[in-house]
């Protein structure tokens, strides 16, 4: 069952658009503009009508899977559920049709819920100030790391080196290579968290930054965090967080108070905005007062009832978007944060963890879990004692796909052997929580008793298990 | 509203499954000189009923675009958006999702990220695009960071024509990586090409050229592509908008290296700047491809032969590479680029040719019609798509006051260059939604403003 390609529905001369007819006198544009700017032949694009268009595009819709078809436990990714209202507000046309270039005074409402946006992220992480900036999480490691390149190149120290522990997002050693670092890395515990005698032993003079997602990508909280963080600032150096677990302390802990300097948010993880199949998000950065200077130009001010973008940040580390950032994510996570308020986000954050922590419980029997630490709202598996009958982790996260759920994140932590991360998130109820926890179990009774089965899923979904290998050896990469 | 479906007799329920009493207790691993012992900050919840008036009340302090009849550009464009844009993106199937990890359960995200990158490629006359980046911006950012790696030499040469937030954030992103900006003048608002022709070595990484460029004029792409002829290592970086290049020759047919740009005018709104998306195309080369960021979308077949698509090349990508990982991009702007899928096929092969035609003769009647006006100069009068550098020298009235003036007309006459640039005048963007009626209106507006 494929869909064909939206260009195989074309006819000649076929159309899907309407438009007015041109009520100015024509020119041949060719005759002013320089030599050889005028296109000669037309691009090839499809050439379709509204209603192939429409129904092209549901069909692709059909063969896809999002929160709103079920659980979406992807570890690291909290994949809640997205309300509806968050839309809505986002489409209100005085907010959703301004430009990026009109004058201040007339986007002050905008403005103000920006701002207003800004203080609830200081507030719920325990930093001072804010850029709405960075347009996902990578981005706004990569601000973070540039403040902090920014902040020693200013204090006159030279700091090369970042470290991250085995356990953390790609992202983080990534974006401490954009930011022009070397990243160490440095071993985890039998606990599953960092080794304070690897962080000694790697710390020194060039150190500018660690990296520290807390809990971390197990789902554990760093309980060491206070002389993790000693041996850091003791150094010299300053410590990063990297936000995509918030949903994890949020009204129990905040960066802040653990003496993070940097921090980075995801406002379509924490925040509920929607993941759009792979973006957009917006990946907000809160700094300590000292690191303020250096944030991306321009910073959002009030001066009395005003509100005004402050261009004049002599010390910013730049600038990373032409505008401000993902604004229409940011509406949506404004209208999260005041439909929770305060109390509701810490309840949000303990059905999170009570969530993750009954279906760990419910499945740590049944799937070995390598690390046995107090986690939050996520847990890390293993596939491992499954693998003995030749099945792997892959085949596991295929054959939930034939029971209608989406897999796990898996391979990741790299530091676990066949990992199977789960995120259920608190939007999920016993009722669905259950499904999948009977889902995993049957699929483990699969792999004794009709392995195959297992072995060669999915076999219900719109297409059966692609050759990868092939699509990287023969890259296809369009029509 | 918080969304959380479990009742407390249920949430009793797990927790006594799991062993403990309350749920505070599954919180023991955070130190106790660390927690958080009081209530944020925050205003009180609303229900949604109290959510839409507040937010309401704070919209209606906002003016929007449709007070006015705007002429706002400078990288962020008001094109119309057919309506099935937004009644499609609005199948949840696709915006709930995520990144397409389990590719049999996201065939739909992946063959339109498939079909985008196919529509990419036939606009701009390359071989390979990616699946999106950030904003066009930051598209640019990683290509003179691309640049760098692929030819490991560090002079970028940066017109004074490029849009200069563009060029802020290619320096932004340069800079760790020990690139050597160098600045080349314009001329009439065009490069100046001589001055090109002076920095081009063979230390340079690459060149970056607009097109249209930030004023609005085409560069002599012909005679620049002629001139990097003479160096074998420097990349032509094309940052193209990809509505014009429904009118324009594709940059691929000049020898672009590598195109990116902002792909919001494709379908997507103007919404203050964002989200939009970036976009980025290279030509079909194997050694370039291993250095391009961001994710790609491949055709494969199923174990029974059937076609299907899945995410490929990853071993470019932060996730499996880490720290030598061509870019750290994990999630892109995906929604965005099926907006732009969208909108390309929806307009199709005559449409897009007919919206960029009439941006281009509805500018060219602007311009025709307010040069004739006193003390009024467009700078690239004859050389323009839909954007144009509008001077205003009349004595005794500043740019503010006319831009002012027109404000009290409704009318947000153009982006006051002196904002963004060391230049003086107003940057004016004319595109298919102009009648002649906005356009004669504008006219004599300006007129009546001068003469006042």
């Amino acid at each position: 069952m494929t869909e064909p390609l939206i260009k195989e529905y074309g006819s000649p001369g076929r159309k899907g658009y309407s438009l007015p007819e041109l009520d100015v006198p024509e020119e041949n544009p060719g005759e002013k503009l320089p030599a050889g700017t005028v296109r000669k032949e037309a691009a090839e694009l499809p050439e379709v009508s509204e209603v192939d268009v429409v129904r092209h595009f549901t069909s692709l819709s059909n063969m896809n899977y999002g929160v709103d078809s079920g659980i979406y436990p992807l570890g690291s990714c909290t994949m809640k559920y997205n309300p509806k209202i968050n839309e809505d507000v986002a489409r209100i046309p005085n907010l959703a049709h301004i430009h990026p270039h009109q004058k201040e005074k007339y986007v002050q409402g905008s403005l103000e819920i920006l701002y207003e946006l800004k203080q609830y992220l200081a507030e719920i992480s325990g930093m001072d100030e804010v850029s709405l900036q960075p347009a996902s999480g990578a981005h706004g490691e990569y601000v973070g790391l540039m403040i902090i390149r920014k902040y020693f190149e200013k204090q006159g120290e030279e700091r090369t080196k970042v470290i991250v522990p085995d356990s953390a997002h790609g992202t983080n050693p990534a974006s401490a290579t954009m930011a022009g670092f070397d990243v160490v890395e440095i071993e985890s515990n039998e606990r599953g968290m960092v080794d304070l005698d690897s962080l000694r032993a790697a710390v020194d003079d060039d150190v500018a930054a660690l990296m520290l997602t807390n809990p971390n990508t197990l789902g554990i909280f760093e309980r060491d965090i206070c002389e993790i963080q000693q041996i850091i600032h003791d150094a010299g150096g300053l410590l990063y967080y990297d936000g995509a677990n918030m949903n994890a302390v949020m009204g129990y802990a905040r960066p802040g108070d653990m003496e993070f300097d940097v921090i980075h948010y995801n406002l379509h993880k924490t925040f509920s905005t929607p993941h759009g199949g792979g973006g957009p998000g917006s990946g907000p950065v809160a700094v300590k007062e000292r690191l303020a200077p250096y944030l991306p130009a321009p910073v959002l001010q009030k001066e009395g009832s005003q509100y005004y973008w402050d261009y004049d940040r002599p010390d910013t580390m730049g600038k990373v978007h032409a505008f401000h950032g993902n604004y229409g994510v940011m509406l949506r996570a404004y209208a999260y944060i005041r439909t929770a308020g305060g109390e509701g986000l810490r309840e949000i954050t303990e059905n999170a963890v009570l969530n993750a922590n009954y279906m760990k419980h419910k499945l740590k029997d049944t799937y070995e879990l390598p690390f046995a630490s107090d986690s939050l709202h996520e847990f890390v598996l293993s596939g491992s004692r499954q693998k003995k009958d030749g099945i792997t982790t892959a085949n596991i996260a295929k054959r939930l796909l034939d029971y209608e759920q989406y897999a796990p994140t898996i391979y990741f932590p790299l530091i676990v052997k066949e990992a199977i991360m789960v995120e259920p998130t608190e939007t999920e109820n016993l009722r669905s929580l259950d499904r999948f926890i009977e889902t995993m179990k049957i699929i483990s009774r699969e792999i004794e008793e009709e392995p195959e089965l297992v072995e060669n899923a999915p076999h219900n979904t719109v297409v059966r298990k692609l050759d990868e290998a092939q699509a990287a050896r023969n890259p296809d990469l369009r029509w | 509203m918080k969304y959380i479906s479990n009742t407390p007799a249920e949430q009793k329920q797990m927790l006594q499954e799991i062993g403990v009493e309350e749920i505070s207790d599954l919180f023991q691993a955070i130190p106790d000189n660390i927690k958080f012992d009081r209530s944020f900050n925050l205003p009180e919840a609303l229900s949604e009923l109290e959510l839409r008036e507040l937010v309401k009340e704070k919209a209606a302090k906002n003016l929007d675009l449709s007070n006015f009849d705007s002429y706002l550009g400078a990288g962020s464009y008001d094109h119309y958006i057919p309506a099935i844009i937004d009644h499609l993106i609005l199948r949840s199937e696709f915006y709930t999702a995520y990144t397409p990890y389990q590719a049999e359960l996201s065939q739909g995200t992946l063959q339109a990220m498939y079909e985008y990158q196919s529509m990419i490629c036939e606009l701009t006359g390359m071989g390979i695009s990616n699946a999106s980046l950030l904003d066009g911006a930051s598209a640019l950012g990683e290509a003179v960071i691309m640049a760098r790696r692929h030819t490991r030499n560090s002079r970028v040469l940066l017109p004074k024509t490029l849009h200069p937030a563009y060029a802020n954030v290619a320096r932004t992103y340069g800079e760790p990586h020990g690139l050597d900006f160098v600045d080349l003048p314009l001329e009439g608002g065009q490069l100046k090409l001589k001055s090109l022709e002076n920095e081009l070595d063979e230390e340079t990484a690459a060149v970056v050229v607009q097109y249209p460029n930030f004023f609005g004029s085409l560069e002599e792409m012909k005679k620049i592509a002629e001139l990097l002829e003479d160096y074998s290592k420097a990349l032509l970086i094309v940052a193209a908008n990809p509505i014009a290049l429904g009118l324009l020759t594709p940059p691929g047919d000049f020898g672009a290296d590598i195109v990116v740009g902002e792909g919001q005018p494709l379908g997507n709104t103007v919404n203050y700047g964002g989200p939009n998306l970036g976009y980025m195309a290279i030509k079909d080369d194997r050694r370039l491809l291993r250095q391009l960021p961001g994710r790609l979308v491949g055709k494969t077949e199923d174990v029974e032969g059937e076609t299907g698509y899945v995410m490929t090349m990853q071993t470019r990508e932060q996730h499996i590479r880490r720290e030598k990982a061509t870019s750290n991009i994990c999630t892109n702007q995906a929604l965005n680029a099926l907006m732009a899928s969208i909108y390309m096929a929806t307009m199709g092969k005559e449409g897009l040719q007919e919206v960029a035609n009439q941006c281009y003769q509805k500018t060219r009647y602007l311009i025709a019609r307010l040069t004739e006006l006193e003390d009024v100069e467009v700078v690239n009068q004859d050389n323009h798509f839909n954007e144009f550098w509008l001077k205003v020298d009349r004595p005794g009235t500043s740019l503010e006051e006319i831009e002012q003036k027109m404000c009290e007309r409704d009318i947000l006459a153009g982006v006051n260059l002196a904002e963004l640039t060391d230049q003086e005048g107003l940057l004016v963007c004319v595109t298919e939604k102009k009648t002649r009626q906005d356009l004669d209106n504008y006219v004599k507006s300006l007129e009546v403003v001068l003469n006042d």
